[in-house]
C-alpha cells in the first residue's frame, strides 16, 4: 500500500468528505508533515507487573509498519496493558519496547539502554496515538477545540492551520456540522468519531485503538466501525486494535494475536484463527464471544 | 428602649463607609484566597518532598490558628522584625492567607475528581505539563468546585469583623465607634447586622446563580 495522506480516503466514501477537499484541508498535504513513515512495534522480553500480579511475563512480539493487528483474548489477558504500555499510561517493569528503530522507555547511552526522561517520552508520543474505550473528550471544549489543541500546544500550528486540519477530518468523520457543539451533547457513537479524529489530528504513525465499540449503543456500533475500515483503507498507519467484534477484526487486520495470561497462545491472519484455530482456548474463546 | 430614626439616619453614611470597607477587605482577600490557594495545591503536588511537606505543614498551621492571631501578628509582630503593613493591608493578607488554606483544599479535591481518563487522553495527545493543567485539569476542577468555593467567600465575608481587632473601621468597627460616641448602640449595631444581611443574601443569590450557570455548561 503507498503511503498516503491519514485525513484522505483512497476512495470517495458515500456521505463522507471528498477526498480532495479533506487532502486540501491540509497545508501542504503529502508534504514531509503529514506523509510520516509508519512504525513498527518490538516488545523484547517485556514485563509487566501490578503488586503481585505478573501480567506481562517476558512478553515478545512484533507488528511491521503498516500492518493491522487485533488482540483478542478474554477479559484480564493484558491486551490493555500492552497499548497502555505504548502509549506510555503504564510504566514497563523489564525488558524493552520499540516504536520504529527507538526504545520507547530507554535510551542509548554509550552503547547501553538507559531510562528515558520525560524529554523522550515526549518525542516518542508524537508517532503514537490512542483512542479510548470511554472517548475521554474534553467536557471543557468545544468539538473544535478538542481537535485543535494537540496541533497548536504540541505540534506547533497556528491556529488557523490547526483549525482547517480539524475541520477536514470532521468531514471525513462524517461531523462537519459539530464543530461547536459540545462534547457532551453527542450521541457516543458522534463523541467515538470525534475522539478518533481527535487521534489523527497528531498524524501518529501508529494507531491504538482499546475496545472503542464497546461503550456504544448497538446501533451506533457500525458508524465508528465504518470509519476505521475506511481508514484502514486509506492510510497506511500502524494499527494496534484490541476488540470482540470478531466480524470488524476480520476485516481490518493482518494478523490475529490470541492472548491468554499474558501469553500469545496462538496468531495467524484472521482466517485461520477465526475458522480453524489450533488451540482449544481460543475455541473456547470463540464460542463464548459469539454466544454473547 | 426608644428606636431612634433620626439618629439612624444620621449615622448611614458613616456605616457605609464602613460597608465599603468590608467589602473592599472581602474581594481583595478573597482574590488572594483563591490564587495562593492554587499555588499551595500545586506545591502540594510537587515530587520534591521537602516542597510539599512545608506546604503541608505551614497550610495545616495556618488552618488550625484562629484567625485574629494571625491578624495580630501580621500587624504587631511583623513591625518589629521590620516588616511594617497598614492596618488594612494586613487585614486583607490576613484573610487571603487563613482562607487560602481552605481554597487550596477545595482545589485538591476538585482536582481528584477530575477522571483519570481526562489526564490519559491528555497525555496520549502528548500535550505538554503546563497545558495538562492550564488546558484540561484546573478548569475541570474548577467549574466542580464553585459552589465551595463560594461558600468560603461569605465565610470570609463574616469574618471581617476581626479586621476591627487590628484597628480597621470596618462595617461593624464604625458601628461600634458610632455608639461609643453617643453612648447609644441600639440603631448602629443594628443597622449594621442588617447590612451584614443584605449583602450575604445578595451574594448567595448570586452564587446561585452561578453554580447553575456552571452545572448546565
Ligand atoms: N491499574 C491496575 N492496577 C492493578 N491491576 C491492574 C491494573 N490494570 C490492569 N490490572 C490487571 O492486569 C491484568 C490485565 O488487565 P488488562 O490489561 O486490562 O486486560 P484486558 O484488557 O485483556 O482485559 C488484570 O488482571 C487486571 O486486573
Ligand atoms: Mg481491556
Amino acid at each position: 500500500m503507498p503511503p498516503t495522506d491519514l485525513t484522505s480516503p483512497a476512495e470517495p466514501v458515500p456521505g463522507k468528505a471528498a477526498p480532495g477537499k479533506a487532502a486540501g484541508a491540509l497545508p501542504g498535504g503529502g508534504g514531509a508533515a503529514s506523509a510520516r513513515t509508519p512504525c513498527g512495534i518490538t516488545f523484547e522480553q517485556v514485563v509487566k507487573r501490578f503488586g503481585d500480579n505478573v501480567v506481562l511475563d517476558h512478553l515478545d512480539f512484533a507488528v511491521g509498519a503498516g500492518e493491522r493487528v487485533t488482540l483478542i483474548g478474554p477479559s484480564g489477558s493484558g491486551k490493555t496493558t500492552i497499548l497502555r504500555l505504548l502509549m506510555t499510561l503504564e510504566r514497563p517493569d523489564g525488558g524493552v519496547i520499540r516504536v520504529g528503530d527507538d526504545p520507547l522507555w530507554h535510551m542509548e547511552r554509550g552503547g547501553k539502554l538507559v531510562k528515558a526522561g520525560e524529554k523522550h517520552l515526549h518525542e516518542m508520543r508524537k508517532r503514537i496515538g490512542m483512542v479510548f474505550q470511554q472517548f475521554n473528550l474534553f467536557p471543557n471544549m468545544n468539538v473544535l477545540r478538542n481537535l485543535t489543541e494537540g496541533p497548536v500546544h504540541v505540534l506547533g500550528l497556528s491556529r488557523d492551520e490547526a483549525v482547517e486540519r480539524a475541520r477536514g477530518l470532521l468531514e471525513l468523520v462524517g461531523l462537519a456540522d459539530k464543530e461547536d457543539a459540545h462534547p457532551t451533547r453527542l450521541s457516543g457513537g458522534q463523541q467515538q468519531r470525534v475522539a478518533i479524529a481527535r487521534a489523527l489530528a497528531m498524524e501518529p504513525t501508529v494507531l491504538l485503538l482499546d475496545e472503542v465499540t464497546s461503550a456504544l449503543d448497538p446501533e451506533l456500533v457500525v458508524g465508528v466501525q465504518d470509519l476505521l475500515r475506511d481508514i484502514a483503507r486509506s492510510t497506511d498507519v500502524t494499527m494496534l486494535c484490541v476488540t470482540h467484534e470478531m466480524g470488524f477484526a476480520r476485516d481490518i487486520s493482518d494478523r490475529v494475536l490470541m492472548f491468554d495470561q499474558g501469553r500469545i497462545i496462538e496468531e495467524g491472519p484472521p482466517g485461520t484463527i477465526f475458522e480453524e484455530p489450533r488451540e482449544e482456548r481460543t475455541r473456547a474463546f470463540l464460542r463464548a464471544v459469539l454466544a454473547s | 428602649m426608644n428606636w431612634d430614626w433620626n439618629y439612624t439616619g444620621k449615622l448611614i453614611p458613616d456605616l457605609l463607609d464602613g460597608l465599603r470597607v468590608t467589602v473592599t477587605a472581602t474581594l481583595l482577600g478573597y482574590l488572594i484566597a483563591l490564587a495562593l490557594g492554587l499555588v499551595w495545591t500545586l506545591l502540594r503536588r510537587s515530587p520534591n518532598p521537602l516542597v510539599h511537606q512545608t506546604v503541608r505543614w505551614v497550610t495545616e498551621f495556618v488552618r488550625s490558628t484562629p484567625l485574629l492571631v494571625q491578624l495580630f501578628f501580621l500587624f504587631y509582630v511583623l513591625p518589629s522584625w521590620g516588616i511594617t503593613l497598614g492596618a488594612l493591608t494586613a487585614g486583607i493578607v490576613g484573610l487571603g492567607l487563613h482562607y487560602s488554606t481552605y481554597t487550596a483544599e477545595v482545589y485538591r479535591a476538585g482536582i481528584e475528581d477530575v477522571p483519570r481518563g481526562q489526564w490519559e487522553a491528555a497525555t496520549a495527545l502528548n500535550l505538554p505539563r503546563r497545558r495538562v493543567w492550564a488546558g484540561v485539569v484546573l478548569p475541570q476542577a474548577v467549574r466542580r468546585v464553585v459552589p465551595s468555593l463560594g461558600n468560603y467567600l461569605i465565610a470570609l465575608f463574616k469574618d471581617t469583623p476581626f479586621l476591627f481587632g487590628i484597628t480597621v473601621t470596618e462595617l461593624l468597627g464604625s458601628a461600634f465607634d458610632e455608639g461609643a460616641h453617643t453612648l447609644k448602640y441600639l440603631e448602629p449595631i443594628t443597622v449594621a447586622g442588617l447590612f451584614f444581611i443584605a449583602v450575604s443574601v445578595v451574594s448567595s443569590l448570586a452564587l446561585r446563580r452561578l453554580e447553575k450557570h456552571y452545572a448546565t455548561h
